[in-house]
């Protein structure tokens, strides 16, 4: 319990340092914030558009610090202002509209990565320097070299452009009606297959690779012997004895790389067009749109710290070290 | 947006501990293992072939093509005998523009590589070596730093500042210095309680000479692949921002030769030759960096080397290698 408390209270003091650096990223901007962000918009913003800037900013005559307590109460009451680019919507809304696909996207590529990587690891490690093991691992670096969004480039010209065997880009196409209906259900993951893919091409070698390697250690260790002594089926010693133990550094590093996964789904949103967080982020980037890019900032962390917590929930019922030494 | 958080340093942390012997071989002797390991692995030879290569055409090649943003025929035309690789969407040629990128996406690749091991050191050598609050507090912070996304924090910074090379390497070390620190630390902490750093202590040396002579000498292997990560993750993040639309669009980079394609819709056009080339130089450049680091990988670890030569030994007899506890012998 008290570890739970302690994580709780590092991600709680993440997402304060998180909210902190989004007030104050806009107030680092060379010359006075307010003006140049008004200067920037000057005859492409209507008045009201401009009001609520100010607004989401908080730039207001008062001290910096009641501005920074008024901002923490915008936020904590999830008002993260409005959007220029989708004028009048507020952040909170356009963000929450694209974010069912960024999760669907980055989580099915993220579990599908995650046990196909792993269980190639345990095959290359078991039959080591076999076929699995000298040929997958190179080949799974190669890839690995290779830019998200530029494989999904490639996937989509080749597939989509050429082969025509899946759509061009977008999550659903245009004839279908959203709903709980197979159609629709079919047709998404139809458009899912090659950005799903891509992802999961590309991050398959890092959870291969170090599945191997401590896997190829735990099969040193002399409870590993004693099982395959024993004359328990090899199958039995290479999953519940040597796999589990194994699989430790694999989950602390899931929290990890989920953040830097999320980053390369993101750009490989844009690339198929995605209705997600990363289509949003390059229209808020290509029409200067601040309160929507810090909104996706903020709300991407949040998740992505939520995530880590629920990481550490599950190594903390993998691993009974963790559990003794709180206890 | 930490530099491949996987992987490579499982089997780095137990190696890198060498003898102070290699410490005291010298600069010139230490140069010459590096370039042995280097010609000892076929991995790590190939690997510095094709960084060799990369080099030459970024330091060379500008002044074998023209200017790349001249407008030299009809765009989107396919690669000819005149232009090699096709022209953009605007006409350009894209050989010259691959050429010219490569010097600006390298110069920002190796300096962020070593600015974001110099940031990770100090912080996470400080952090290792005085332990307890300092300790404390710093873990704190490459921990937060870890866990918040890269990607769309350096999108939020860059998106304030002016675009330009600066702004980009600014971002780039922001976000990816955390990894660095915390593997030092935990590499110098377990050096710190080791018999002769204590000695050292004893014999009143200072802070700053135990760390510079006593401990840095014994990372070295760590230090050398985390530079060619932190190199491969500022390649990569940095095409990815440009990507975006956060470079300097105007310039003439890698990543925004894929946002010119990009915005050009070279995809829906078939335009492959605008965006491939790039993309397999970003690839090339990355496999070839950690083909180089695999080979340090073995062979400043001597477990991992001995391991290679018990296993040809008992191939070259006709035996079935067998899995078993690699221990480091005087032979081979």
């Amino acid at each position: 319990m008290r570890y739970i408390l302690k994580r709780l209270g590092f991600y709680l003091l993440a997402a304060w340092v998180a909210v902190t650096l989004n007030f104050f990223l806009p107030r680092l901007m060379p010359g006075d914030p307010a003006t140049a962000l008004f200067a920037r918009f000057r005859g492409m913003l209507a008045p009201e558009a401009m009001d609520a800037l100010r607004e989401t900013f908080g730039l207001t005559e008062a001290p910096l610090l009641i501005q920074y307590f008024t901002y923490l109460g915008h936020v904590f009451k999830g008002d993260l202002g409005i959007s220029v680019a989708y004028f009048p919507a507020p952040v909170l809304q356009v963000i929450g509209n694209g974010l069912v696909w960024t999760v669907f996207l980055a989580g099915t590529a993220v579990v599908i990565s995650f046990v196909v990587g792993t269980l190639l690891g345990v095959t290359a490690a078991w039959w080591r320097f076999g076929k699995v093991d000298t040929f997958v691992p190179p080949t799974a670096a190669l890839i690995g070299a290779f830019p998200y969004f530029w494989l999904a480039m490639v996937a989509l010209y080749v597939f989509g452009f050429k082969l025509g065997w899946f759509p061009l880009g977008h999550a659903y196409g245009d004839y279908v009606t959203p709903g709980f209906n197979f159609e629709f259900i079919a047709d998404v993951a139809r458009h899912a297959v090659l950005p799903v893919g891509t992802v999961v091409i590309a991050t398959l070698g890092g959870w291969l690779l170090t599945m191997r390697n401590t896997m190829v250690s735990v099969l040193g260790r002399d409870y590993v012997n004693l099982a395959r002594a024993k004359g328990l089926p090899p199958r039995q010693v290479a999953l519940r004895y040597a796999a589990r133990n194994a699989l430790l550094p694999s989950v602390t590093g899931f929290g990890m790389a989920l953040g830097f996964v999320l980053g390369g789904s993101l750009l490989t949103e844009i690339v198929f067009s995605y209705p997600g967080q990363g289509y949003l982020l390059v229209q808020a980037v290509r029409s200067q749109d601040y309160p929507l890019m810090q909104g996706i900032f903020l709300v991407i962390t949040l998740a992505v710290l939520g995530a880590n917590f629920i990481v550490d929930l599950v190594s903390l019922w993998l691993d009974p070290r963790i559990r003794e030494s709180v206890s | 947006m930490s530099a491949n958080p996987k992987g490579t340093v499982s089997t780095k942390t137990n190696g890198a501990a060498k003898t102070s012997a290699g410490a005291r071989r010298g600069v010139a002797g230490g140069l010459a293992t590096w370039v042995e390991a280097v010609k000892h692995d076929r991995r790590a030879t190939f690997g510095a072939c094709v960084i060799a290569l990369f080099v030459l055409v970024a330091v060379f090649g500008p002044l074998f093509v023209g200017d790349p943003t001249d407008l030299v025929g009809i765009p989107m035309q396919p690669p000819s005998a005149e232009h090699w690789l096709g022209t953009t969407g605007q006409g350009q040629d894209v050989l010259a523009q691959l050429v010219v990128g490569t010097r600006a996406s390298l110069l920002i690749g190796f300096s962020v590589g070593l600015i974001v091991v110099f940031v990770g050191a100090l912080i996470g050598i400080t952090a290792g070596y005085f332990g307890g609050r300092t300790d404390a507090l710093l873990s704190l912070l490459f921990n937060v730093f870890l866990v918040i996304p890269g990607l769309p924090l350096a999108i939020v910074i860059a998106a304030y500042l002016p675009s330009g090379p600066l702004t980009l390497g600014f971002v780039l070390v922001v976000t990816g210095w955390a990894w660095n620190a915390r593997v030092l630390r935990s590499q110098t902490l377990a050096l710190r309680n080791r018999d002769f750093v204590a000695a050292a202590v004893v014999a009143g040396e200072s802070n700053l000479r135990i760390v510079t002579r006593e401990i840095l000498p014994n990372m070295t292997s760590l230090i050398v692949s985390q530079v060619i990560g932190g190199t491969v993750y500022a390649i990569g993040a940095q095409v990815g921002l440009e990507f975006l639309g956060l470079g300097d669009v105007s310039a003439v980079t890698w990543g925004t030769n894929l946002y010119w394609a990009q915005n050009d819709s070279a995809l829906l056009t078939g335009a492959w030759w605008t965006f491939a080339p790039t993309g397999l130089a970003v690839a090339l450049v990355g496999f070839g960096l950690t083909m180089l680091n695999s080979g340090f990988d073995e062979i400043t670890n001597p477990r991992l080397r001995m391991q290679r030569a018990w296993r040809a030994f008992l191939l070259g007899r006709g035996h079935e290698p067998s899995r078993s506890t690699p221990v480091v012998r005087e032979h081979a």
